[in-house]
């Protein structure tokens, strides 16, 4: 396909765009909440300011819950607005709204909440005392085991043993534009407009807790600045808050801007973890059994924790094949605020503790990690950990050549060498290569995409142009440009003639979340399904043109045509998701086509240390991936070199800090993402092994770009720092502080 | 929106070229002024604190982030925003991948505009240092830079200062 500019770039480049924020709504009030100030307890009391004149505010608590005070997602555990008990800090227990925001946030401030106190749970690595238990026995929130052979007769024979312990911290999204929602009263049906990557989960939400059928419920996306997965299930939150306070007021459209503190406060954030490796090899330095044990920390309410441990587990034995697996996984509660979705969804996790081990693994056998990847990494006919066969529409692609390519571009050998000359004749700076190799299956996991019944409509409009209806939502991943490209390649026209229809739910049909790198491969195949079908349609009933012959300027003439013969109705066709044959799933064992096919990388780092402040800087970086046909070069470059930053902050800066169950470093001014000076430049090269049932022959590419830049990096720095101080970096983020520890345990441990 | 007191004050500015005359609370922010009294909603608020970048534009000629700068401080001055910079010569951005979310970009862009329109800057920093008080999520900046750069280069080419 031609290279092709994306479709609102220039709107946004001018500052065109308008964001929620952007858009005057005439007659808006201003939304705010109050929140709970401690982590776990009885609310005992809700005490209002009596200086402060109460009847121009609109107030909202439980009680104006029209349904169920509950959010819908996977167990509807999670109150809209706190009702007698408080689980986190900053839980919501009451909204406020007014016109004026200065006197609303002075309003805020006057609403005092009295909790009584119970004992939290802040450590989700101790097991609870029983008054700490909050759900089941022990606070578990899900289970999950994937198993393989005889994992412990393989470990008795196994020529060695390794054990490992990897820690990864939350993250933050920050995503540029804070949430932002706002919602009104038209007739009988409550709207709703703001940024969200999920319009049908707001729509869901809507229904359960306000008590209406999806006739009297409407949900716009507004332009997106950024997602991540931050906004796949919390605008929900906002969702229901905004229409709760707009009822309340009349009807009257009511707008909630989180400040970005309040939006880093409150919010979802990637879950913490702690992953345990004993891993057996055997003499040749094949792997013979990995048991794997896999916890984290799921926050107050269990949001869509279940479903970020099933992917982490099913990723966590990385691209690798061993006969023996034992994958436990378990997610707990704790008293955090509720952790969420975040690009790579418990995958960068589990395989931020795979690469890293598999380095110290290769050292504690004497291995080359090149050359002990490459003996191990799965080669097509062999299986992953639930018992997949990788090969057919899994396989094809040449992941020892993948890590070659990475090799070469990383400069592999020749910074390796450069290193070693360097640290021996520097007096505080050492360098070091660290490389990794990871997949990310796209779309749903298992039967996921099975239940999820995605559906795309696309219909010709008067004019001879296309339009595609969608659910898919931009939010400056590509979306808009990307299935424009589709469309227009399926019809034979110009892009410039696709018309992508903002997703609102009064004009899109469900075609699933924006989320699990699914949008072009699952959503992307459903356009090219509908734009045939409906070339179909107009072929056997309109032209007198063979099925399938409409293309370009035929099928133009037929729309047209089409709308000349029925005045005030369109020509549209629905596709509807349908498994690719063969794929096979059992959720209750784990065992069989955990994902359709994966996507798969290869990432190769070169970092600086300075031992005098322990900071840790990258000094190149290359990533090579196989994601299938690449439908946008500039794109998908661009979501790699992105989520290979993002992943650098989370392996070396991103620490969220708490107190008591609150974040503390609540600001960008202390919480510190990546300036484009702490960063290289990004080497980015694809491998295309097209892939049959996705759009455009793709496989996904938002997430697998997360998972290799963390454990590369601190693969370098344990390059970097081994030989000479034995430091061992086993957690992330890497920070000078937690740098300095290791080191100065280390120079404890030799006497130095 | 006047003062607790209900005072006023009447600030007197060139913006975007044009004199402007706005009355503002004292304490109010440029950006609040902006967006939400003269409808310039191009910058964009993405902290708060200054941090971000998000809001950036040019007090005469130099980058400022207006969520820390009150509009009263503005008074006789020149104030460039987003809304002044012309699509046409944005090219080089769009083709390299400058923006996808959007919410950093018109900051992006005004401090790119800045280092364009001062070439004496890149003597002695790199794009990546004069860039390094704009924050991204998307791009992991290479669009940005590669961007710049191609913008940069395109003006030396052509000869002198679009």
């Amino acid at each position: 396909m031609l290279p092709m500019h994306r479709l609102e770039g220039l709107a946004k480049l001018t500052g065109a765009e308008r964001y929620l924020d952007d858009e005057p709504i005439p007659g808006c009030l201003w939304g705010m909440t109050v929140r709970s100030p401690v982590s776990r307890g009885r609310i005992t009391a809700v005490k209002f300011d009596p200086a402060i004149d109460w009847s121009s505010f609109i107030v909202v608590d439980h009680r104006d819950i029209p349904g169920p005070n509950e959010t819908y997602l996977i167990e509807n555990d999670q109150p809209v607005l706190a009702a007698g008990c408080v689980r986190h800090v900053h839980e919501p227990v009451v909204l406020i709204a007014h016109e004026d925001r200065r006197l609303l946030r002075r309003a805020v401030a006057g609403v005092k909440v009295e909790v009584d106190p119970e004992p939290p749970v802040l450590d989700y690595r101790v097991p609870p005392r029983a008054e700490q238990v909050q759900r089941g026995s022990d606070n578990t929130i899900k289970s999950l085991r994937i198993a393989k052979g005889d994992v412990e007769r393989a470990l008795a024979s196994a020529a060695r043993v390794i054990e490992g312990e990897y820690q990864t911290g939350a993250q933050e999204h920050i995503y540029i534009e804070p949430n932002a929602m706002a919602a009104w009263v038209e007739g009988d049906v409550v709207v709703v407009r703001g940024s969200m990557q999920c319009p049908y989960y707001v729509l869901n939400a809507l229904k359960h807790a306000l008590g209406r059928d999806e006739r009297r419920v409407r949900v716009i996306q507004a332009p997106t600045g950024g997602g991540f997965g931050g906004k796949e299930d919390y605008p929900s939150t906002l969702a229901m808050h905004a229409a709760l306070l707009s009822l309340k007021a009349g009807g009257r459209p009511v707008k909630i801007v989180y400040d970005r503190d309040e939006d880093m406060a409150a919010t979802t954030k990637r879950h913490p973890s702690r992953v345990r490796h004993t891993t057996g090899v055997d003499a040749d330095g094949r792997l013979t059994a990995m048991k794997i044990d896999v916890l984290l920390d799921g926050g107050a309410y269990v949001t869509l924790s279940p479903v970020v441990l099933s992917r982490g587990i099913i990723h966590a034995c990385g691209p690798y094949f061993c006969p023996n697996v034992l994958v436990e996984g378990r997610v707990v509660l704790s008293n955090s605020v509720p952790y969420g979705a975040f690009r790579g969804f418990g995958a960068p996790q589990t395989q931020f503790a795979c690469e890293r081990h598999m380095d110290r693994v290769a050292g504690a056998i004497g291995m080359d990690p090149v050359a002990f990847r490459k003996l191990n990494l799965l080669r097509d006919g062999q299986t992953t950990a639930t018992g997949q066969t990788i090969g057919g529409i899994s396989g094809g692609t040449d992941r020892v050549a993948l890590l070659d390519r990475a090799l070469k571009l990383g400069a592999w050998e020749e910074r390796r060498e450069e290193a070693a000359a360097f640290n021996l004749t520097h007096p505080y700076l050492r360098r070091g290569v660290g490389v990794s190799c990871v997949w990310h299956g796209a779309g749903f996991t298992g039967n996921g995409e099975v239940y999820l019944d995605s559906k795309v409509q696309v219909a010709g409009l008067a004019d001879g142009r296309i339009e595609v209806r969608a659910a898919s939502t931009e939010m400056g991943q590509g979306t808009s440009t990307v299935f424009a490209q589709i469309a227009a390649a399926a019809a034979g026209y110009d892009a410039g003639e696709i018309v992508v229809a903002t997703p609102d739910t009064a004009v899109v049909p469900n075609s699933g979340p924006t989320v699990a790198s699914r949008t072009v491969m699952v959503v992307g195949r459903l356009i090219e399904k509908a734009c045939g079908e409906l070339k179909q349609k107009l072929g056997t009933r309109g032209s007198g043109l063979g099925v399938g012959g409409l293309n370009g300027d035929s099928l133009r003439r037929a729309i047209v045509e089409w709308h000349a013969r029925n005045p005030g109705r369109e020509p549209a066709a629905t596709a509807t998701f349908e498994p690719p044959p063969g794929v096979k799933f059992d959720d209750e064992r784990y065992v069989g086509d955990a994902y359709a096919t994966y996507a798969w990388g290869a990432c190769v780092a070169h970092v600086e240390v300075d031992l005098r402040t322990c900071a840790a800087r990258v000094l190149d970086f290359a990533s090579v991936q196989d994601i299938g046909r690449v439908i946008n070069p500039v794109l998908a470059k661009g979501q790699v070199q992105g989520g290979v930053v993002q992943a650098i902050g989370w392996a070396l800066l991103e620490e969220c800090r708490f107190r008591d169950g609150a974040m503390v470093n609540n600001q960008l001014t202390n919480y510190i993402i990546p300036t484009a000076d702490d960063v290289p430049p990004i080497e980015v090269e694809f491998v295309e092994v097209p892939y049959a049932h996705g759009g455009g022959g793709a496989k996904g590419v938002g997430e697998l770009p997360m998972d290799g830049p963390a454990p590369a990096v601190l693969n370098a720095i344990a390059d970097a720092m081994g030989r000479e101080v034995g430091a061992d970096p086993m957690t992330i983020p890497m920070t000078p502080e937690r740098l300095m520890t290791l080191v100065e345990a280390a120079e404890g441990a030799h006497g130095v | 929106m006047a003062c607790e007191d209900g005072r006023a004050m009447e600030v007197r500015l060139t913006l975007n070229g044009k004199p402007v005359r706005v009355e503002v609370d004292p304490r109010e922010r440029l950006l609040d002024t902006l967006r939400y009294r003269l409808g310039l909603t191009g910058s964009k608020e993405g902290c708060g604190e200054g941090e971000c970048g998000a809001c950036t534009v040019l007090m005469d000629g130099v980058p400022a982030n207006s969520c820390l700068v009150l509009t009263a401080q503005c008074r006789g001055r020149s104030v460039r925003t987003i809304e002044s910079v012309d699509a046409k010569a944005l090219g080089p951005m769009l083709a390299s991948g400058a923006t996808q979310c959007g919410a950093c970009t018109p900051g992006v862009v005004m401090t790119a505009l800045w280092v364009k329109e001062n070439p004496g800057l890149r003597d002695s920093h790199t794009l990546r240092e004069l860039m390094a008080g704009n924050l991204c999520r998307c791009t992991g900046y290479d669009g940005i830079i590669d961007g710049l750069h191609a913008w940069v280069e395109s003006d030396a080419r052509s000869g002198g200062a679009a």
